[in-house]
């Protein structure tokens, strides 16, 4: 009777540290768009993704601290990120960064992917901007309509 | 021409692989005899021909045929000729012909060595590789055709993706491959048991050998690709959880369940329709992996759409083979229950915990690496799932694993009277303790619970696994040795407390850092100096690089210099850089070159990885435990020799 006791407890313990585990691990795909009308999680890590501003990457002379902006081509998002970059990281390329937004709205950034293929786009990023794109067309359309 | 005799080549492939399939599997029906005889000649035919595809790809890269659409997409002409060879599987259509070539190679050597067993089930077996053979063949030639011309023909080719162009990734995918598609004999053999509705024991001896080479190749590939992570990838991660590492996991965890449910099936004919479950589970998910890898449905739902063909293809395909053999297992195996016993403290109820511990590992990383998957159906939003949660499902069942494991190997098949086991293990166990704690505190000045549980757990199964063999060695010669398959057992088990204990440590006293450093500075990581010396240019056969020259130094003594690159290949002008790693048995010091950051600056990664060796070289062990045991005589001989061989031998595992 112990036995069993102890090991469907264990069993127990051991399912509750793993959906713990899941949850904690588990990180959302926010489009740059939706961070920017609030729509995220806030006390948590979740992954944005989109481009490379062109001329956006700036840092201090000699230190590691880089900061650069993302785009969905219709939202913007400052990235702060200290640490070394992806070697196919550069402006005008499709990135997918994982980290939280600080209280100024500037997103600091623990991690940043790019993929090793020149035409590689992260498949989140290729949808977000498609998405972005579609809305775009839509205003236009509503607002050629209006005149 | 020679791509066009390649093309060809396949299709006379595609049409033997009809005959290896169809005919034996009605002459067996029908019990004729000539119908039977064909399963040999076509499947060594079926070899013969995708061997003359293969070269025939091979030949269109080294002469640069860029009329080849495959070619021209995937290499180049300064590309190095082992680079050239390689290239022929650094895609999914040339992969796919590396697959169904070992699938016909392994078909080849079950012909070969299937001499002694019944006609009938021999036939079935080639049957059924020969009909998994036509699917695969039958993909290629449809959807992934890697003949295709390119007219007019490209004056230079695009080049192989950099990542790949390494000595340790040009043979990581044919060895993984070969440990895949070995999985399919065993699949096969337990499709020939369930067609012909008798399984005994001489079913899992025969399969036994073919499993445990199919698992240690898959052991090798799998730590090659690890290990070229490591060093290629640029950061000095070994193992990243990333779908594509998990698909080729989960096939190896089931592949291990496996083994030894074979084991109890072999020895006392217990687990039978268990074991014809695992067999099925281990190459459905080895198909499932590739599969989902190459088709890119596991990185998101909208890669699938981006060819409906193969996906489509893929799907009624995995359908065919998996829904296929579960259907045939749901009507054949509720008639082989067996009705031996074995008491609670036994070899069976250790190796029943084995097998739910793995079952259970395996479960967790498949949910975690589907999730994503599903959780974009249900409400489309867009999840990732990170390493922290597969490390600690998979720590969860291998710590009880490992801790069983050393005991498990010293019980005695049926009954085990506990005070003997006591005797045996007291002292290997308190060593364990006390040197598992005092390890970390003497060589790393520090110690935790997670640390201390893995250190023990590695100590302890590596003492347990030297206690026969030690004990046999000293009663010298004219007592009874150890079989090769016992022996193959302690290597193995020696391995997995080898590997523990290098994860352990390693993620335990990682030292990482990114700095910025100019040319002369100093950096001290981990103890170690690490001084920037310079900065040059130099050039490969097709790419230019930055080198820099990092010297490293411990207590003031120059200990070694490493020279990391960071190279621009010239046709892809794609970056990529290529750690400077100064290796040492109990260490790797690790340098990697990131980015100018102005003021004469670089930011660089500096590492100190304590016993990271031993991740790999821990797994290259049980590999070769598992080389031992399939070369065991037993497997050879016929059932009735082999029956007073366990007489004389006593009985090992």
């Amino acid at each position: 009777m112990l036995a069993v006791g102890l090991t469907v407890a264990g069993i127990a313990i051991a399912a509750m540290l793993t959906l713990q585990a899941f949850k904690d691990s588990m990180m959302f795909f926010v489009e740059i768009s939706e961070v920017e009308k609030g729509n995220y999680p806030a006390d948590r890590n979740f992954r944005v993704g989109g481009l490379v501003v062109e001329g956006s990457v700036q840092r201090a002379p000699g230190e590691l601290m880089v900061a650069f902006d993302l785009t969905d081509l219709t939202s913007k998002l400052t990235v702060n990120y200290a640490g070394i970059l992806p070697d196919l990281f550069r402006e005008g390329q499709g990135i997918v960064a994982h980290g939280r937004l600080n209280d100024s709205g500037t997103f600091v950034a623990d991690e940043v992917l790019a993929k090793h293929d020149e035409n590689y786009m992260p498949p989140e990023v290729a949808d977000s901007l498609a998405k972005a794109a579609a809305a775009q067309e839509a205003i236009s359309k509503s607002e050629a309509a209006k005149q | 021409m020679i791509p066009e005799v390649g093309h060809f080549a396949l299709i006379l492939a595609l049409a033997l692989s009809i005959c290896q399939c169809a005919l034996p599997l009605l002459g067996a029906h029908r019990n004729d005899q000539a119908m039977m005889g064909v399963a040999r000649p076509a499947a060594v035919g079926q070899f013969v021909f995708i061997a003359i595809s293969f070269g025939c790809l091979t030949w269109s890269f080294l002469q640069s045929d860029f009329s080849v659409l495959y070619v021209a997409s995937h290499s180049q002409l300064s590309l190095p000729t082992a680079y050239k060879i390689s290239a022929v599987w650094g895609a999914h259509e040339g992969s796919l012909l590396l697959w169904v070539l070992l699938l016909a190679g392994w078909t080849v050597l079950v012909c070969r060595y299937s001499s002694e067993l019944p006609e009938k089930f021999s036939a079935r077996v080639i049957a059924v590789m020969g009909g998994l053979s036509f699917g695969f063949l039958l993909f290629t030639l449809l959807t992934s055709n890697p003949f295709e011309r390119l007219l007019p023909a490209a004056a230079d080719g695009a080049d192989l993706n950099p990542l790949l162009q390494d000595p340790g990734l040009a043979i990581h995918p044919p060895i993984l491959y070969i440990g895949y598609v070995g999985f399919s004999v065993a699949f096969a053999f337990a499709i020939a048991a369930m067609i012909s509705g008798d399984l005994d024991q001489k079913w899992a001896r025969w399969t036994r050998p073919w499993t445990t080479s199919a698992w240690l190749f898959l052991t090798v590939g799998i730590a090659l690709g690890s290990w070229w992570a490591y060093y290629e990838l640029g950061w000095g991660g070994w193992w990243f959880w990333d779908p594509v590492e998990n698909a080729s996991f989960m096939p190896w965890l089931i592949g291990t369940a496996l083994i030894h449910s074979l084991a109890v099936t072999e020895k006392r004919g217990l687990f039978k329709s268990w074991t014809l479950l695992l067999a099925i589970s281990a190459f459905s998910l080895s198909l499932l992996g590739t599969f989902l890898v190459r088709s890119g449905i596991l990185i998101s739902v909208h890669s699938f759409a981006v060819d409906p063909e193969r996906g489509l293809f893929i799907l009624a395909f995995l359908g065919i083979v998996i829904g296929g053999a579960l259907v045939l297992y749901a009507w054949r195996a509720p008639s082989m229950d067996s009705e031996a016993g074995f008491r609670p403290v036994s070899r069976e109820t250790f190796l029943v915990l084995n097998n739910v511990l793995l079952v259970i590992a395996t479960a967790l990383i498949l949910g975690g690496t589907l999730a994503p998957l599903f959780v974009e159906l249900l409400d489309g939003s867009k999840i990732s799932v990170g390493p922290p949660y597969f490390e600690i499902a998979f720590a969860i069942p291998m710590v009880p694993l490992v801790l069983l494991m050393a005991i498990g190997m010293h019980t005695a098949w049926r009954n085990q009277a506990p005070k003997a086991l006591v005797n045996k293990l007291r002292l290997p166990a308190m060593v364990a303790v006390v040197v598992g704690i005092l390890i970390p505190l003497i060589f790393y000045g520090g110690t935790s619970v997670m640390l201390a549980v893995g250190a023990i757990a590695a100590i302890w199964v590596m003492l347990a696994s030297v206690i026969d063999p030690i004990r046999s060695w000293k009663r010298g010669a004219g007592s009874v040795a150890l079989t090769r398959g016992a022996i193959g057992m302690s290597v193995a088990h020696f391995g997995v407390g080898f590997f523990v204990l290098g994860v352990t440590v390693v993620s335990a006293f990682t030292v990482e850092a990114d700095r910025s450093l100019r040319i002369g500075d100093r950096e001290n990581v981990a103890g170690y100096e690490f001084e920037l010396r310079g900065l040059k240019n130099t050039t490969g056969p097709n790419y230019q690089a930055l080198e820099g020259e990092v010297d490293i130094y411990k207590d003031g003594d120059f200990i070694g210099q490493v020279r990391p690159q960071k190279r621009t290949y010239l046709v892809q002008k794609s970056p990529m850089t290529e750690a400077g790693i100064d290796a040492g048995w109990n260490r790797d010091l690790f340098v990697a070159l990131g980015d100018p950051l102005g003021n004469d600056a670089w930011s660089v990664r500096l590492q100190y990885k304590p016993l990271i060796r031993f991740i790999w070289l821990g797994a290259f062990i049980m590999a070769l435990g598992g080389l031992i045991a399939a070369s065991d005589r037993r497997y050879r001989l016929t059932a009735t020799q082999k029956e007073s061989v366990r007489i004389q031998q006593g009985e090992p595992a």
